[in-house]
């Protein structure tokens, strides 16, 4: 240990200030760019959902025209 | 139809590219104007005094000429591009690689040779000593061919883009940097009477590693952006 | 020789293989950084010039290495993109360039604020810094030249090329820019260059160092994960992949 209290680890000699503020900033910097990484995730995983719905009901809307479509036919 | 030897299709593309400039005059003549005008402008933002000028001078002339090397860029194949010829030319027989040199060297002919011929009345203009001229000039003729060489891979590599002209800038601006370094510490040397010969044999020696290399990085550009 | 390569051209085999790394290099960067930065601040010695000034070093050097080494990753990928054509190599590029950035900026920080007990400004025309700097620039065009396209493949090879011109210039950039400061050096003494670093300080240094080699590595593969299945999101296992999470 290179202190001998708490209070002089948080001083750190002085350059506390200095030390702490590269510190945070480094930290914020780096968590930063993991968050953002993490959020464009979730976005995909939202537009991956949309994107299945979207395809679901095209699927069923054709399934359906084709019934009509059937339906037509036989009357004509 | 006979078949062109390589040298005379650089020739021929050398030829035509020198007429259209010269059909096109203000194009090539814009930039130096412009680097002429910031030029103008230091003085009038720190002062006329001598001392300080002659302090700064081969900064300004070069910033004033990377800055205006970079105006002219986006038309350096954005006509050919847009007109088909720049596909023509994917299609002959001689390398790709090999025949964007002549457009280089066009674009070299038009902008970087006017700046040497122009530098003295720019070391004038900035009360530069005597002796800093002609390494002025031999900065600028040595620095000059690796300008049009990278610019050349910022046109290439921004020919889909549109309005790419400040992207080019920021993509250019970084690679400049080396040039700026040894070919000012160079005029300053010089005009304080003191050699400059290791400066300029590395400034010629940025300058053959990048007309050597960056005709590569050109024709990988040009074919991304026909195909 | 490039057997083993091929089966990774397929996005899907690059996927799981990344998926079932990265838990391990996530566990190693959170266990060798926190080591790291506990030791480097509590335990080191304190430098006997600059005080306890210096342990910024545990976050500057590293993060300065790996600025410089994400930008040869970034180029080795480019050069992999342009000769063989695999995609997932083309999607690392915007997967590396901005954690690359990220790198630099905190580079950048640490410097300028270890330069202000030293040097008693905030920022000195040092020669590091300024290399950081203009790497920094050099990420910007990358990543500007990337989105600048509509059609992402051709964004992705013109910012390869770009990435390649700019790994060939590094060294160039970096020599000139140390040539330039010893020769404009006047009250400033560069203070990061230290002939000897004890070997009480190089140990947590060299933990730190491996902490943001892990660290980088694992937000690349965060990153690269995302972008494979962006470009992948309407193939089944993309979606089936996404639903899982």
């Amino acid at each position: 240990m290179a202190f001998d209290s708490f209070t002089d680890f948080v001083a750190m000699g002085g350059y506390g200030l200095y030390v702490w503020l590269s510190f945070f900033l480094s930290f914020v910097v780096l968590a930063g760019v993991a968050l953002e990484t993490l959020f464009a995730k979730r976005q995909l995983v939202k537009k991956s959902g949309q994107l299945q719905q979207r395809q679901q009901r095209l699927a069923r809307r054709k399934a359906s025209r084709a019934a009509v479509g059937d339906g037509n036919e036989s009357k004509t | 139809m006979s078949q062109l030897s390589g040298r005379q299709t650089w020739l021929t593309i050398l030829k035509r590219d020198l007429r259209i400039a010269a059909r096109r005059r203000s194009d090539a003549l814009n930039p130096l104007l412009f680097l002429l005008m910031v030029v103008t402008l230091f003085p009038l933002g720190i002062g006329p005094g001598p001392d300080i000028l002659a302090r700064v001078a081969p900064g300004i002339i070069w910033v004033a000429a990377l800055l205006a090397s970079l105006l002219g860029l986006e038309r350096l194949f954005r006509d050919d591009f847009q007109d088909g010829t720049l596909e023509q030319m994917c299609l002959l027989p001689q390398p790709l690689a090999f025949t964007v040199t002549a457009k280089m060297m066009v674009h070299w002919l038009l902008s970087g040779l006017p700046l040497v011929i122009l530098s003295p009345l720019l070391a004038l203009l900035l009360s530069l000593p005597v002796q800093g001229w002609w390494a002025l000039a031999l900065t600028l003729l040595l620095g000059t061919p690796a300008l049009s060489a990278l610019g050349a891979i910022g046109a290439a590599l921004t020919l889909q883009v549109q309005r790419g002209s400040s992207l080019v800038s920021l993509i250019l601006i970084p690679l400049f940097i080396p040039l700026l370094i040894f070919a000012t510490a160079a005029v300053e040397n010089a005009s304080m009477g003191l050699a400059v010969h290791g400066q300029l044999a590395i400034l010629a020696a940025i300058s053959v590693l990048t007309v050597t290399l960056a005709p590569l990085a050109v024709a990988a550009g040009i074919r991304m952006s026909v195909n | 020789m490039w057997r083993w390569l091929h089966p990774y051209a397929k996005p899907e085999a690059t996927y799981n293989l990344l998926q079932k790394f990265l838990p391990w290099f996530v566990a190693l960067t959170l266990v060798t950084l926190v080591t790291g930065v506990i030791w480097g601040l509590a335990f080191a010695p304190g430098d006997y010039q600059q005080g306890d000034s210096y342990r910024i070093i545990f976050l500057h050097v590293p993060a300065a290495v790996f600025s410089m080494g994400a930008y040869m990753g970034m180029a080795i990928m480019g050069a992999v993109a342009l000769i063989w054509q695999i995609k997932t190599a083309e999607w690392s590029i915007p997967a590396i360039a901005p954690v690359g950035a990220a790198l630099t900026i905190v580079a950048l920080l640490t410097g300028a604020i270890w330069g202000k007990p030293m040097w008693g400004t905030w920022w000195v025309w040092d020669a590091r810094l300024t290399s950081e700097l203009i790497l920094l620039f050099l990420y910007v065009g990358v990543m500007a030249l990337y989105f600048a396209f509509d059609d992402a493949r051709t964004g992705a090879k013109a910012a390869a090329i770009l990435s390649l011109v700019g790994v060939i210039n590094l060294p160039i950039i970096h020599f000139s820019v140390e040539w330039w400061n010893t020769l404009h050096q006047g009250a400033t003494i560069t203070k990061f260059e230290r002939p000897s670093i004890a070997t009480s300080m190089l140990i947590p240094l060299v933990i730190c160092l491996v902490g943001f080699a892990f660290l980088t590595v694992s937000l690349v593969i965060m990153r690269l994960k995302n972008e494979i299945l962006r470009h992948e999101l309407h193939r089944p296992w993309a979606q089936q992949k996404l639903e899982q999470d």
